[in-house]
């Protein structure tokens, strides 16, 4: 029985064999997202590249997603998961601003992430940064990854590119930095991390959140940071 | 130890348990290693093994995967170069002892499961570094790391490594490599192992774990 199967497979075609690659599998944000406290704020930072497959479905996307005026998340996993947990905290921290009558803290914000993140464990695969300022205790990292653990940090990194700069975090982070220091941290960290890992590529995109407001700043392929090794 | 120890770690069953390093420096090469062998992921079977290998006077190799596979290998180039330098009256090239890796590698690609960093030093060339992947292919670097624990150091790697560094920069940019990866990296650990090579002669430098860099989160 086995041996008649095995003769019948080899003899007509796939599925797999007459639809593109890219139709077959999830849109993920493959990604290195990144977030690193500094005294008075955060600076986070994300790469560009959404991936189906080999497929590069969007090389310019922006994964640094706004939750409420001075709370942002950083974005990896399945598009789509991430997307939706993002829009569902929108709407829960916007609510429960009005309600309280002043802005959300952070840590709030980071739980209702956790929340949803570990009722739906079994169905949703997001790693989430969530980073902001907030007037009780300033700049705040919080990561919750895969799994929903919910856990605050001065750095967090995320996604697939995150494993290839642990050590250069490890080694180069130093508490009490500023925020132009962080943010040309951030720069190389995700430069370092886009030349290694084929899921992270394209722009690097970095914010800086503190209580004067918010500063977007984008570094394209051609102006990332070089090294010797290139 | 038991049965089904055995045979996970015979079947090599999780490979690349390691970090292993090699970098160029003016005038020699520094090879490093940790020296945890595990099996399965969560038992330590050995703390202080040396995965440093000499297969000639200037010649190292370091393994990452399958041991039993590697130790096969190279003690069949450690036999193959001796005869090799004995034909041609003379030490052989690192690249020739890359080459009998490969060779090795290469016809046997579908039995073996583990990958070497050869690097070294002899007259024609000065000090040269090669790796042979998994399957057989041989690169020549400036600097090359490996196993389950250089996944974390490559920014790092890229980050720092410059060329024509001193001795001393060297050992220390080996040091704090295999210190970051050890530190993130589960199956790696125990000590540090390196070893400098140089026209001069080989010299083994082992740093034990409370002596590593620490950083800052430490």
């Amino acid at each position: 029985m086995v041996v008649y199967a095995g003769q019948h497979q080899t003899e007509c075609l796939q599925y797999s064999e007459l639809v593109p690659d890219w139709t077959e599998h999830e849109v993920n944000t493959g990604t290195t997202i990144m977030a690193v406290e500094f005294n008075g704020g955060v600076v986070i930072g994300a790469d560009s590249r959404t991936t189906t497959g080999a497929y590069i479905a969007n090389r310019v996307t922006d994964k640094l997603t706004p939750i409420h005026d001075r709370i942002f998340c950083c974005r990896s996993g399945s598009a789509a998961d991430t997307q939706a947990i993002a829009d569902a905290v929108t709407y829960q921290l916007g609510f429960y601003s009005i309600v309280m009558d002043e802005p959300p803290l952070v840590q709030t914000a980071a739980n209702l992430f956790r929340q949803l993140c570990y009722r739906y464990r079994e169905l949703l695969t997001a790693g989430i940064i969530v980073a902001g300022w907030d007037n009780r205790h300033s700049g705040q990292v919080y990561t919750v990854p895969i799994g929903g653990m919910l856990v605050r940090q001065p750095v967090a990194v995320g996604g697939s590119g995150s494993s290839y700069i642990y050590g250069f975090i490890d080694s180069t982070y130093k508490p009490g930095m500023t925020k132009e220091e962080c943010l040309r941290f951030t720069g190389q960290a995700l430069a370092l991390a886009m030349e290694r890992d084929g899921s992270s590529g394209g722009v690097a995109r970095l914010a800086a959140i503190t209580q004067a407001g918010l500063e977007h700043s984008v570094i394209l392929g051609n102006q990332l940071p070089k090294f010797p090794t290139a | 130890m038991c049965l089904w120890c055995l045979s996970e770690s015979t079947t090599a069953f999780l490979p690349f348990q390691t970090t292993i390093l090699a970098v160029k420096f003016n005038g020699g090469v520094i090879i490093g290693s940790d020296s945890r062998a595990s099996m399965g992921g969560s038992y330590v079977s050995s703390k202080t093994i040396n995965k440093l290998i000499q297969v000639h006077d200037r010649i190292f190799c370091c393994i990452a995967g399958s041991l039993a596979d590697a130790q096969a290998v190279t003690k069949m180039a450690k036999f193959q170069l001796s005869f090799h330098s004995i034909q041609m009256e003379s030490p052989p090239l690192v690249k020739a002892a890359a080459s009998v890796m490969k060779e090795l590698c290469y016809s046997n690609k579908e039995e073996l499961q583990a990958g070497f960093i050869t690097a070294g030093w002899d007259r024609k060339k000065g000090p040269q570094v090669y790796t042979v992947s998994l399957g057989g292919m041989l690169l020549s670097q400036p600097f090359t790391i490996g196993g389950s624990g250089s996944t974390y150091i490559y920014g790092y790697v890229d980050a720092k490594y410059k060329p024509d560094m001193s001795r001393e920069e060297c050992l220390q940019f080996a040091t704090n490599a295999l210190a970051l990866a050890i530190g993130r990296d589960n199956v790696s650990g125990g000590v540090v192992h390196l070893v400098v090579i140089t026209e001069d002669g080989v010299e083994h430098v082992v740093i034990p774990g409370d002596k590593l860099p620490k950083f800052h989160d430490e």
